[in-house]
């Protein structure tokens, strides 16, 4: 006689050996661990800001002004307002990884909801979002998050905001296309002949089983919103000095690349590795979450 | 062949009524008034009242729409504030360097990541794929901005090779018109190389894991040809699909390559007119390029038809 939660047991089993099975693959996967270090050295460096900088990021001296790296204690050199660019980055860490979470969150969120809508109800409804998506793709990504921060002026929440938007068309195809894979599979059929409502369906049973695109494009979509935050307050748009971020280092820098090219250099090294940690990461978690569309 | 064209041109209008519509409610987005807004605060109120009749903004926002969509079908994109001209005037001035500019980018990554991605793919798991990997990854994790002024430090500033900015005008012939043009075109070119570079090595994977593949390397046909006439001529649709996509990332990444470079396309025109407060010529700017990217992947649509006439797009929902 089988106990009545046998089954639930084994099935409990079979799960745990295939998420062990995943980590195996990920970990010794030499690239993604490296880009798992970064990210978890950058996640670092923004939480303990106050206590990695010897400097406060927004104090002017003028008498300090292109201080090369090394000199006077500025590790990395001082820029034309004598502010301390170590310190500037460190805090500039805050700002890249709060947009970067933030513009993934909100776009994710957005983008889920109209995903499930399109690919769940078919018919009129997916016509008109996808028609409404692909008139979005249209827009290149930056030039549509440039648009918007030109409509909602600068500022972080609206810079998590242009960029999280600019994402929603990705987000929404991806979870579509799941979505529509994963509607074929019997036990939906069983579930909804259960009784199981459209919500319930949808969001107990629909969404888990997209997590995997989910997450792995969510990872990258950090990635390049942390480089378009850099791109926007390149330009000017983004976050406004004195306040610092990577973009706006570089941007200030810029003007002193002949005298003073350490501003430069080093602000951009910051942008570059962790949006190398988090690609790295992520084509990481792909290839170990289906091995075989490894690109 | 005929009908699949016309039936394509009909699909376009649907996905370009909602470009112009997106652009139309963003605009619309603009708080406190758009005309003064458009002015700037020193305008007078005749000014800003002579705008609000010429913008239309005392008419229903659904007047206001049809008479856009109206414009647009016309070609007219309104009159820049700051340029004095009309919006199409300017735009048609910059497009073609911006054209130039992202053709040869284009060109470049064609160039290298073509034989990069088929090296990979034949090489599977050697140190050469490990490298292509990691330097492709590198490639799509650097932001365009960035490289651009380290090219400049290196290359005009170091060493003096290379001039840092500028686009040769007529009278300065080939030679300078080439140099100017090295640095951005290089930096424009690196997100569709790493990109074409991974398509390429992705695509001419699967194909060489094809049962005919095996047939042809058994009936002793060379190596070399067996990549080049049945793997990567099988390889190239997935490979024209993302050349059409990445055309998207080649306009974005110009915006900025232009403003590191002072190249005076239209990147340059609309980070002009952001700064400007111009939001006439950013929307005409905006729209222009949207049309574009959609008309290039029409045309990237017919031509994969013609590559692979098996192609069907009637299945519906479709990808």
């Amino acid at each position: 006689m089988v106990p009545p939660n046998a089954l639930s047991v084994t099935k409990g089993k079979r799960k745990k050996r295939r998420e062990n099975l995943f980590l195996r693959r990920l970990f010794t996967n030499k690239l993604a661990v490296v880009g798992l270090i970064i990210v978890v050295l950058f996640t670092l460096v923004a939480i303990f800001a106050p206590f990695i900088a010897h400097f406060d990021p927004t104090k002017m001296d003028v008498n300090d002004a292109l201080q090369s790296p090394g000199q006077d204690g500025h590790l990395l050199g001082t820029d034309s307002y004598g502010r301390d660019v170590f310190s500037r980055i460190v805090f500039g860490a805050r700002v890249s990884l709060f947009v970067g979470v933030g513009a993934v969150v909100v776009g994710g969120a957005i983008g889920i909801i109209l995903g499930l809508i399109s690919g769940f109800y078919g018919g009129w409804v997916d016509s008109v979002i996808m028609r409404i998506m692909d008139g979005m793709y249209a827009f290149p990504f930056i030039l549509l998050a440039i648009v918007l921060m030109t409509v909602l002026g600068s500022g972080l929440g609206n810079v998590i905001l242009a960029i999280g938007i600019a994402n929603v068309p990705t987000f929404s195809r991806i979870v579509r296309g799941q979505v529509l894979a994963v509607k074929q599979e019997e036990f939906i059929e069983v579930t909804r002949s259960l009784g199981a409502g459209d919500f319930n369906l949808l969001f107990k049973h629909i969404l888990p089983n997209c997590s995997g695109p989910i997450i792995v494009y969510g990872t990258m979509g950090i990635a390049g919103a942390i480089i378009s935050e850099a791109a926007l307050s390149f330009l000017g748009l983004g976050i406004q000095p004195p306040n610092p971020s990577w973009g706006n280092i570089l941007q200030e820098g810029r003007d002193y690349l002949q005298v003073s090219p350490h501003i430069c250099l080093f602000s951009g090294m910051a942008i570059f590795l962790s949006v190398l940690g988090f690609n790295l990461f992520g084509d990481g978690l792909r290839d170990a979450l289906d091995p075989k569309t490894r690109v | 062949m005929l009908k699949f064209i016309i039936k394509r041109l009909i699909n376009l209008i649907p996905t370009l009524f909602i470009v112009a519509a997106i652009v139309f409610i963003i605009t619309r987005m603009i708080p406190g008034d758009p005309a003064s807004v458009l002015l700037g605060p020193q305008a007078s109120a005749s000014d800003v009242h002579r705008l609000r009749e010429q913008l239309g903004l005392n008419d229903s926002v659904f007047v206001q729409f049809i008479k856009y969509l109206n414009d647009l079908i016309h070609f007219n994109l309104g009159q820049s504030f700051a340029y004095k001209q009309p919006v199409l005037t300017l735009i048609l001035e910059r497009f073609p360097n911006t054209l130039i500019l992202t053709f040869c980018a284009f060109f470049i990554a064609l160039l290298v990541s073509i034989p990069a991605g088929v090296i990979a793919a034949t090489r599977k798991g050697s140190w050469m794929d490990y490298l292509f990997t990691v330097t492709s990854l590198f490639g799509i994790s650097i932001p365009v901005f960035w490289l651009g002024l380290m090219l400049v430090l290196l290359f005009s500033v170091t060493l003096g090779w290379l001039p840092a900015t500028g686009m040769a005008s007529s009278g300065d012939g080939a030679l300078a018109f080439i140099t100017h043009l090295i640095l951005p075109s290089v930096t424009l070119s690196t997100i569709p190389m790493a990109n074409f570079s991974r398509i390429t090595r992705a695509s001419m994977l699967e194909v060489m894991n094809q049962d005919y593949i095996t047939a042809a390397k058994a009936k002793g046909v060379s190596h070399f040809f067996v990549v080049m006439k049945h793997g990567f001529k099988n390889a190239l649709t997935p490979i024209l699909t993302v050349a059409g996509m990445e055309v998207s990332s080649l306009l974005g990444g110009a915006v900025l390559t232009e403003t590191i470079f002072s190249w005076p396309g239209m990147g340059q025109l609309i980070v002009e007119a952001i700064n400007k407060r111009d939001y006439i010529v950013v929307q005409g700017s905006v729209i222009f390029l949207a049309v574009l990217y959609v008309l290039i992947n029409l045309a990237v649509d017919i031509l994969y038809k013609v590559v692979n006439p098996k192609i069907s797009y009637d299945t519906k929902g479709g990808k």
